[in-house]
This record gives C-alpha cells, structure tokens and sequence, in this order.
C-alpha cells in the first residue's frame, strides 16, 4: 500500500501539470495571441474592401475563377483530417500513444473546419446570398441544385463541425470535472455546467466509454467522405488535370499527411510553450512521425499514379496541362512542391531526425508548406491551360488574397490558443489510464491492488444505486 | 415544388430527353469562311445586352465582359507553302476567326454544378442564367470548356456618367456584382418574337427570320445564321443537315467534303452551335 499511495501522489502531479496550463503559460504565449489577433484584424480589412469593391479586387480573372480562397479551403479541410484520424482511428486500434496528444488533435480539428468554412463563404461573389445554398423552407419552394458538389460540400462540412464539436466535447468530460473541482470564479460556473455533474461513477464510466467509441466509428467514415466529397469539387467538373477519378482517395491521403505535419508542429510548440516535457515524449513523436512518414508514401503513390494515369491516357488536353505544371508559368510550383513533400520526408526514416525535436519542427513545417504549394497546383494550372487556348492566361493571387491567407493562420492559431487557455489541453484521465497500463505491464503485484481497488469502487457503485 | 407533386411525377423526371416534344430548340450556324473578323457582332451584342466597357485596366486583368469575342489563330507553320508569320512584316495576317459565345449546350456542364440552381436548361433549349438567384459560386465558369461566362467582377455600371445611362437596352436586366453572366442568344428577342406569335394565334411556331439576334443582324458578310433546330424548313437546319452535323452525337458521321464542325463536341457537351470550316488558299 505504500507504494499505492507514491502513485497517488504521481497522478496529482498530472492533474497540477496540465491544470498549470490553464493558469501560467511562457510570456510567448501571449506574443504569438497578440500576433495573431493582429493578423486576424488584417484579414477582416481586406475582406470589407472587397466585399464593398466587389471580388475583382482579389485579383482573379477569367478563366481563373477560382484561386487561393479555394486552395486555401482545400488546405484547411486537410488539415482536419488528421484529428479524426489520431483519435478516432487509434482509439479504435487501442494505440496506446496517441493518449497525451489527441486531445490538441481534436481541438485543431474543429479550428481547422471553423477556418475552412471561412473561405468558400468569402469567395462568393454575393456573400450576402449564401444561406441559398442550403435547402431551407422557403415560401417560393425553390431548391437548391442538389447535383452540385457545392452543395455537397456545405452539407459535409456543417455535418463534420458538428461531429467535431461533439466527440471533442464528450472525450473531454472526466476532464472537465477535474477543472470544475479545481476552479474558482467564472471558470468554476464553466465546467460547472459543460461537465453536466460529472461524478466519475463506474456506471457513468461505462456509458461513456460506450458513447466515446460509438462517435469515433461514426467519425471516421465520415472524415473519408468529407474530404472525398472536396476533391469531387475537382473531380465532378470536366476540366483537364481535374476530372480525375484518384482524387477522392488522393485528396484523403493528402489531409491525413498534411494534418499529420500540423499535429508534430503544435507538438512541439505545446510541448515548449505549456512546459509539458513529461507528457509528449520523445517516443510519441517517433510514433506520430512513423506515421506520417507512412502516409506520405501512401500520399506520393498516389500522386505518380495519377501522373502515370495521365500520361498513359494519352488525352491531349490532360496531357498538355500536366507539361504545362511541370515546364509551364507554375512550374516552381510543382517542383516546391515534389521537393518539399515528396522529397523531405524522408528525411523521417533517419531515427536521429525522428528524435530531434526542433529539427521535427522544420521539418513538418517544410512539409505543410510542400502541401499548401500542392493544393495551389490543383487549383490553378489547370484553370490557366484549359480547353481554349484564346483563354491561356497566368496569374498571380493578389494582396488582398495573400493577406486573407496569412489571416487564416492568424485566426486558427488564436482559436487554438485560446481554446488551450480555457481547456485542458492534455487528457488526463487518459494519461493516468496510460500511467496504469504501464506500470501493470511493469510490476505485477501493484496491479493486485490496483485491481482491488477497482473492484472496491464498483461494489461501492452498486451499493450507491 | 413539394415533394408529392415530385413523387407525382416521378416517371416524366427519369424521362429521358425532357423536352424532346418541345416545339423550339435554338441553333446556330456559322460561318468562318465569310467572318472577317471585323467584330462588328461584338460591338452589336455590347449595346443590345447592355454589357459594360471596363477599359484598358480591368481588360488586362481579364476582367471584360463581351459575351462574344472573336478568338484569332495562327497556323503553325508547315513547310514552305504556308504563310510564315513570326518572319513576316505583317504577323498579323492569315489569322483564322473564331466567333466565340455561349454554344448553349444541351449537355451543359455548367448546369449541375451551380449550388443554387441559378443556370438552367430552357425547354426550348436554351442555358438559362438567373441573375437574380446566381451568388457567385462561380464553379459554372470554371467548368465551361469554351470560357464563355463573364463574372461582374466590379459593379461596372455604378459610375456611368449621367445621360449615358439612357442608351441602355430597357428589355434587358443590368447586372451588378458578384453575378455571373454570358451570351443568351438574345432571349429577350426570342420571348417577344413568341409573343408576337402567340398574339397572332400560332402557338408552336415563329416564323423563320422574323427575328434576329444582335449578332446576326449587325454580321455584315451574313457568316451567323440563327433559328430554329426543330423546323425542318428553318435555314438553320438546311445548314446543319446540307453540312451533315447532327445533335445527339461526339463524333459526327460526315463525308470527308464537308465543312461542318462542333467545337469541342468529343467532350459530349453538345454545343447548339455548327461552325464550318475556312477553306484557304495558301499560296495567295
């Protein structure tokens, strides 16, 4: 028993540790908040003025009706998949190490989707008009086009927000109590209510397991058909290097790779910025980077696959856009884009790099970077080389696109800062579960107790109702 | 419409070839071997559908608005014999002319991807663009395969000075921003001209030329021909048939002779629109 009561002390410790997150960040923090809200005050500007001028300030022309709103859109999205991806998927396979940092995942998630869904609202040339879009009761019985893979995507992603919100929320509950017995003032009535009377019973216990797993199964077939229903965007029209029938699993690969890269970046950040050393260890990192490193195999297969496939066809305009990205106006672009995600991350299959952290920081840093220059290669060559050579033309996005651009980092990182502000960041309960499957694989005799204990409480349960 | 008159009518929504017994389907023929380019169908369309002139900038940017353009090609150089134009002192000459509007597609693949159902297919064949429910998703622009669809980029016509408003066209809507717009085949011509037909007690049919669209009439070589694809006695249709294009088709069962052509038809969007061929003497 006194053994028991050391590791009593240890998962205090955890609670102390993560609740300190909420209360005493570095000075850093505070810096980087202030930046972003500055960035995000930028982003709104240019927004007015081109909501007064009308989108042609934004510099985009006939035939590149679209640009890097939509890029920018795809880019985003992607970047949610791989909160789903790390807490749903590895809570299925019961991977054990996804514990102290799925919770950070889950929160970039929903960010992600809440930055995304900024951008194909901005793009519209009357924003005011948007909520026709969806099939609302309206006097005049007018539909919307149900055929259209815009209305497709309005539908996906209003589904997928609200999931998110959901399993992030449930999954934090337990939490939540621990911060509610711990708080004081308007962060006490907080937790109060959003931990709904949190007792930690064996029968509350049991059903929230129940319901935990329920959503992550509903999740994860859902993040493949969100994504897959953004690259029918592409693959539903008939533009060259567009209509492709790869994209919907290329797109998925690209956000699980791309959302892998975010996760190792705000890894490493909330591993310095929170001081929280003990938990994101350098194991997990080898893990999350093994992975990533996985996906990136799976992402450029893919993509040769579909080089190959075009090349093969044989068909004259899918052909002349795929030389034109390579030797054409964007031809930077493409090969950014092999060095920086085809190239670099192999980088990962060198242990020495796995465990350094900062250089893991780089690293995913070039490899996002490489997925940003990806979604803008989608996007743009193909619209510049289409059909009707009269059309041929290239550009470039304008200020006032960039500055939108920049903004959406702002506005993610300030949602995110925030949110590790008011929540706990890292799961504890899920971290003191991860303490005990060690220590039970570690030393049999302590888990003797252990498990009385555990039978203690149910009986006490049972007793109780 | 609810959704019980839709279940009503199942059958006649899974019907292929909707509108098949629709009187009216509107076409086109023209000519390239006439076109010399003179763009004065151009200048016809700009004052007849009230499109605005957005000047030397916003041209460079990309941003204009002429629903009909005249695209001009040049023969890469082959062998001796044909014209070489980047030695020439004249390089523009022996330009091909391609009139390029709206081909109204009857497989229009700007149709289903519009979120909100702003651009339809007429029953007499038309692509219809709502100004009024479009919101500028601007999808239908990027999946047109003849980039024939024109965004108000600006409010083009909040500045106009102040009598210069009066020479707009009072039967045609002025468009504001965020609207994307394109070549209608002059529906509000066709509308009253069916009108004028309705009055008159025939219901099912306008007579052929009693109305032209701007294009057609302003054409001084008479290289557009207009009207309807459904009469059989239509100039439009003689064109179509003498030249042997057919709708229905991506690939047309036609004798080597003939000058008749689709642009873009292998991509089975079927254009209403029959271009034929310039026949050219290149030793000239």
């Amino acid at each position: 028993m006194s053994d028991y009561s050391m590791k009593d002390i240890e998962w205090a410790k955890i609670n102390k540790d993560v609740l300190a997150s909420l209360e005493s960040p570095r000075k850093e923090f505070w810096i980087v908040l202030a930046v972003c809200m500055l960035l995000v005050l930028c982003g709104a500007a240019a927004e007015a003025y081109q909501y007064n001028e009308g989108l042609g300030v934004a510099l985009m022309n006939r035939p590149h009706f679209w640009q890097l709103y939509i890029s920018n859109f795809v880019f985003w999205i992607g970047m949610s998949h791989s909160g789903t991806l790390l807490s749903a998927i590895l809570l299925l396979t019961q991977a054990d190490w996804r514990k102290p940092i799925y919770r950070f995942a889950e929160a970039m998630t929903l960010f992600s989707i809440l930055t995304a869904a900024i951008f194909p609202v901005i793009h519209l040339g009357r924003v005011w008009n948007m909520y026709w879009v969806l099939p609302y009761p309206n006097e005049r019985t007018i539909w919307p086009n149900f055929r259209s893979p815009l209305l497709w995507d309005a539908a996906a992603i209003t589904t997928y927000a609200t999931s998110s919100v959901l399993f992030l929320y449930v999954g934090m509950i337990p939490d939540l109590a621990i911060c509610r017995d711990n708080a004081t003032g308007w962060r006490k009535k907080l937790y109060t209510t959003l931990s709904i009377g949190w007792m930690g019973r064996a029968s509350e216990w049991m059903a929230f397991r129940k319901t935990y797993v329920l959503l992550a199964c509903f999740l994860v077939p859902l993040a493949v058909s969100v994504h897959s229903i953004v690259a029918s965007d592409f693959a539903m029209s008939i533009m060259p290097d567009w209509h492709i029938t790869s994209f919907p699993p290329y797109f998925v690969a690209g956000a699980l790779y791309s959302g892998c890269a975010a996760i190792i970046t705000l890894f490493v950040l909330l591993r310095y910025v929170f001081k929280f050393e003990e938990y994101m260890t350098t194991e997990i990192m080898d893990k999350t980077a093994k992975l990533t490193f996985a996906i990136a195999m799976v992402w450029n297969y893919l993509n040769l696959g579909e080089y190959a496939s075009i090349w093969y066809s044989n068909d004259m305009f899918e052909k002349e856009v795929l030389l034109q990205k390579f030797f054409g106006p964007y031809h930077w672009v493409v090969w950014g884009m092999l060095l920086c995600a085809t190239v670099a991350p192999f980088a990962m299959a060198f242990k020495k790099v796995r465990h350094n952290m900062w250089g893991m920081f780089w690293l995913s840093l070039v490899l996002q970077l490489g997925m940003w220059l990806e979604r803008f290669q989608i996007v743009s060559p193909p619209l510049a080389s289409n059909h009707e050579p009269w059309t041929w033309s290239v550009v470039w996005p304008g200020t006032v696109q960039l500055t939108i651009t920049v903004a959406s980092f702002g506005w993610f990182t300030m949602l995110f800062l925030i949110f590790c502000k008011v929540f706990p960041s890292v799961s504890m309960y899920e971290v003191k579960e991860m303490v005990f499957h060690r220590r039970k694989a570690s030393s049999r005799t302590d888990m003797e107790d252990l498990n009385e204990v555990k039978d203690n409480m149910i009986r006490t349960e049972e007793g109780l109702s | 419409m609810t959704l019980k008159r839709m279940l009503e009518n199942w059958s006649d929504y899974r019907k292929q070839d909707y509108y098949e017994d629709e009187p009216y389907m509107w076409g086109m023929s023209i000519d390239l071997n006439k076109c010399i380019g003179c763009g004065s169908c151009v200048t016809a369309c700009y004052a007849e559908n009230n499109l605005p002139v957005v000047g030397k900038e916003h041209y460079s940017r990309g941003h204009s608005m002429h629903w009909m353009r005249i695209e001009r090609y040049w023969n890469e150089q082959d062998g001796d014999t044909d014209i070489d134009i980047k030695h020439s002192d004249y390089p523009e000459r022996g330009a091909h002319y391609t009139p390029m509007m709206c081909q109204q597609c009857n497989h229009a693949p700007c149709e289903p991807v519009c979120p909100v159902a702003a651009t339809y297919h007429t029953p007499d064949g038309l692509n219809a663009q709502v100004y009024n429910r479009c919101v500028g998703s601007r999808y239908c622009g990027n999946n047109c395969p003849y980039k024939v669809r024109y965004f108000n980029f600006f409010d083009f016509f909040k500045d106009v000075a102040h009598p210069l408003e009066m020479q707009l066209n009072p039967d045609v809507s002025v468009r504001t921003k965020g609207v994307m717009e394109k070549c209608t085949f002059c529906v509000q011509r066709i509308r009253s001209a069916k009108d004028a037909a309705e009055d008159e007690g025939h219901r099912d049919h306008i007579e052929d030329g009693s109305f032209k669209t701007a294009c057609q009439q302003t054409c001084p070589t008479e290289a557009i021909v207009f009207g309807n694809l459904r009469d059989k006695d239509s100039k439009v249709k003689t064109l179509w048939a003498s030249h042997e294009v057919e709708l229905d088709r991506f690939e047309q069962n036609k004798s080597e002779d003939v000058r008749g052509y689709r642009v873009l038809e292998e991509l089975n969007v079927e254009p209403c629109v029959m271009y034929l061929d310039r026949v050219r003497d290149t030793e000239a």
